[in-house]
């Protein structure tokens, strides 16, 4: 067999056009056996456009992909054999029960039909619905949801688990009640994972993180040195007289220093350290002062040039002009 | 290879309640919004989940085994044909609403509109001659029950497409063909299974519980409902739309149903709608049943031969064994057809 057990997906290039629009431009990475690799990007970033890809769901437009050692173009079934995913938008038959469904997905895999019970009753405990496996998924909440399609993706034992924002839509609550059984998930199962998440707070939770911005990652490595890479602690000072809190901070530290939301903020090294100098030197009463550590937001705005926010609002005027384009997402 | 190796995962057991690891150093706030909840939110919430992932604990802890999955075998894809096949049936059976409303259209038409027809029908004719017109409407009738129950289990693959389980099926690991002959099938017997509960209605309108007849009827139904079911799934390749099955209804479905001869006899029509009846489908699966129909009445000659008029091509009779080749070949190259629509990839 092809896989040698250390790279589960290879990818070289890639790029996926619908006519003029290109939404994936050439993006590269690999992602070890075992490993969870997320990419995070705002809406319309190709997240979806390069899991369909990975999963043989479309064609590349060009450039090449390897999951667990097969191509996706040539050897398509053997990927489809590996892989388990779970789709942005729901994929559950409503009118079947809980358990019908991943019936239904055993069946259609082939997994062999004395394991079937056994390995509905381990996936379905795993995520909590055994005691509701006879209720019609239409009578289940979107959490709910969300982990019988977890569930169901493991039911065949893929290699790779590709999780397309397993918790968007969801409430907080929920969101890390999903979490917490994807963090079991890697622990027990030592599965790859490839997952795609526009929350920041989530991407933390990845091994590592590609963050890709229309259609290109822009930047790939480990969150902790995504954001030590950033460098600088952003630190918030309030005071009373703010304009003379700014220029008093360029006089005596060189720093540039704005307003954002009544507070005095700059960015500077090792802010914990520059706090108590700060105190020593300043001319005039200091009423509080914060120091954060460099969050994804951060990182995202020092390699993109904007919050992510920004990116999504940006992206949503774009497809005002083009409505049709929205319409056209999850067909297929 | 290996299988073993990937799964041999370590033995830790997993707490759902887990916290995130602290970021961030204790020197200052927190930039990232703490939407973690600490270890006792989270077993509370576990504790108002209605079904607990508590016990999952121990489950966890040993990893999955892994299982050998399809591998492109006829055994892989005959079983996801049949599970497909069996998913449409759940849904038939499931939703007994439906079964009953699709019956209301045809009893609407054999009953009301046939009775009232009736009346004007046999007048026109001269004393002794007569015949109930529902029996000549019989046929027809359980034709269009196949035809709308076909074309509607086919096009639940655009809802398939639209609620994102058609993407279910199409990323499994099984050839593309298994799932559209699992699916024509399903639609099929589901037509078929409907068509019965009209054909349990013959004797009301003088159409006899022949066994023969009966086993004819049928046989020749599900052969309709096949070719129709095909002919459905193809549309539903096409249509991206939910909203788009009210233009296949009313530019396919319905010239099909009025144009098969299913209300009218085919003879003695202007030459224009004679050619149309003989272009659609439909006229070849109506006709062999109404055919069938008339062997077993004893309806006067003249009467038979008006109404029971057989499909001819320049003045020949098609025979009955060829009629329902058409169907079924025509049913074929639909699926295969669809097979090839469906193996498309954008
Ligand atoms: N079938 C399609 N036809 C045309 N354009 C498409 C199609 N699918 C996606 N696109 C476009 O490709 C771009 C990338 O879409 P994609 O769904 O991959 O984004 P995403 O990163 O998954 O976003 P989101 O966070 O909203 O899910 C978008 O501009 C989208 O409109
Ligand atoms: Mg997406």
């Amino acid at each position: 067999m092809s896989e040698d057990g250390s790279i589960a997906i290879e990818v070289d290039d890639l790029h996926k056009s619908y006519g003029e629009l290109e939404a994936v431009k050439g993006v590269s990475f690999e992602v070890r056996a075992g490993e969870t690799f997320g990419f995070l990007g705002p809406n319309g970033a190709g997240k979806s456009t390069t899991i369909s890809m990975l999963c043989t769901l479309i064609r590349p437009t060009s450039g090449k992909a390897l999951v667990a050692g097969y191509d996706v173009v040539a050897d398509q079934a053997e990927v489809r054999k590996r892989i388990g995913l779970v789709f942005q938008d729901t994929t559950l038959d409503d009118y079947l029960t809980a358990e019908e469904n991943l019936r239904f997905h055993a069946e259609l895999y082939g997994v062999p039909r004395a394991d079937v019970n056994a390995r509905l009753q381990v996936v379905m405990e795993m995520v909590g619905l055994w005691d509701r496996r006879s209720g019609l998924v239409r009578t289940f909440s979107g959490g709910m949801k969300r982990r019988l399609e977890i569930a169901r993706g493991l039911l065949h034992s893929p290699r790779v688990l590709f999780l397309d924002e397993p918790t968007v839509g969801l409430d907080p609550q929920t969101r890390s009640h999903i979490w917490a059984y994807i963090n079991q998930l890697r622990k027990s199962e030592s599965i790859t994972m490839f997952l795609t998440t526009h929350y920041m707070d989530e991407a933390e939770h990845c091994d590592r993180i590609a963050i890709i911005d229309d259609g290109k990652i822009v930047v790939m490595d480990t969150p902790e040195a995504l954001k030590a890479s950033v460098g600088k602690d952003r630190v918030e000072i309030r005071t009373d007289d703010t304009a003379a809190a700014i220029a008093s901070l360029q006089e005596r530290f060189g720093l540039q220093a704005t307003v954002s939301e009544g507070a005095v903020t700059f960015y500077v090294a090792r802010g914990e350290e520059f706090v108590p100098q700060l105190f020593a030197n300043f001319d005039q009463p200091i009423l509080s002062v914060a120091i954060f550590r460099p969050s994804l937001d951060d990182v995202f705005m020092t390699y993109t040039g904007r919050t992510i926010r920004d990116a999504e609002a940006s992206l949503t005027e774009r497809n005002a002009s083009r409505p049709w384009m929205r319409a056209q997402r999850g067909r297929r | 290879m290996d299988d073993q190796s990937v799964y041999s995962a370590s033995k830790d057991t997993v707490g759902a309640s887990d916290p995130l690891p602290a970021a961030v150093a204790a020197t200052g706030p927190i930039a990232e919004p703490r939407t973690q909840p600490t270890n006792q939110e989270v077993s509370e919430r576990i504790a108002h989940q209605d079904s607990s992932p508590q016990h999952s604990h121990h489950h966890l802890s040993a990893p999955l085994a892994p299982v050998r999955v399809a591998g492109g075998r006829l055994r892989d894809d005959v079983r996801a044909a049949t599970i497909v096949w069996r998913r449409e049936l759940i849904r038939f059976f499931r939703n007994r609403l439906r079964i009953f409303t699709s019956l209301a259209q045809p009893i609407l038409f054999l009953f009301v509109l046939g009775t009232g027809l009736s009346s004007m029908v046999s007048a026109s004719f001269a004393k002794g001659h007569s015949i109930d017109f529902r029996t000549f409407m019989f046929p027809g009738v359980v034709g269009m029950t196949v035809l709308f129950t076909a074309i509607f289990s086919a096009v639940s693959i655009v809802w398939d497409r639209e609620f994102g389980f058609l993407r279910e099926m199409l990323v499994a690991p099984v050839r593309r063909g298994a799932l559209v002959a699992g699916k024509c099938l399903g639609g099929a017997t589901v037509a078929t299974l409907q068509a019965f509960i009209m054909l349990a209605l013959a004797g009301l309108v003088h159409v006899p519980y022949s066994p023969v007849l009966m086993l004819t009827l049928v046989g020749e139904t599900a052969l309709t409902a096949f070719l129709l079911t095909a002919v459905g799934i193809v549309m539903a390749a096409r249509i991206s739309q939910v909203e788009s099955f009210q233009v296949v209804m009313q530019f396919v479905v319905l010239p099909m149903f009025f144009l098969s001869g299913a209300l009218f006899p085919l003879q003695g029509l202007p030459t224009w709608l004679a050619s149309l009846t003989k272009i659609d489908p439909v006229s070849y699966a109506v006709d062999p049943m109404r055919r069938a129909v008339f062997e077993h009445v004893s309806a006067p000659a003249v009467l038979a031969h008006r109404f029971a008029a057989p499909m001819t091509w320049n003045g020949w009779v098609l025979p009955v064994g060829l009629e329902l080749g058409l169907v079924a070949a025509l049913g074929l190259v639909m699926l295969a057809f669809a097979v090839v629509q469906f193996s498309r990839q954008d």
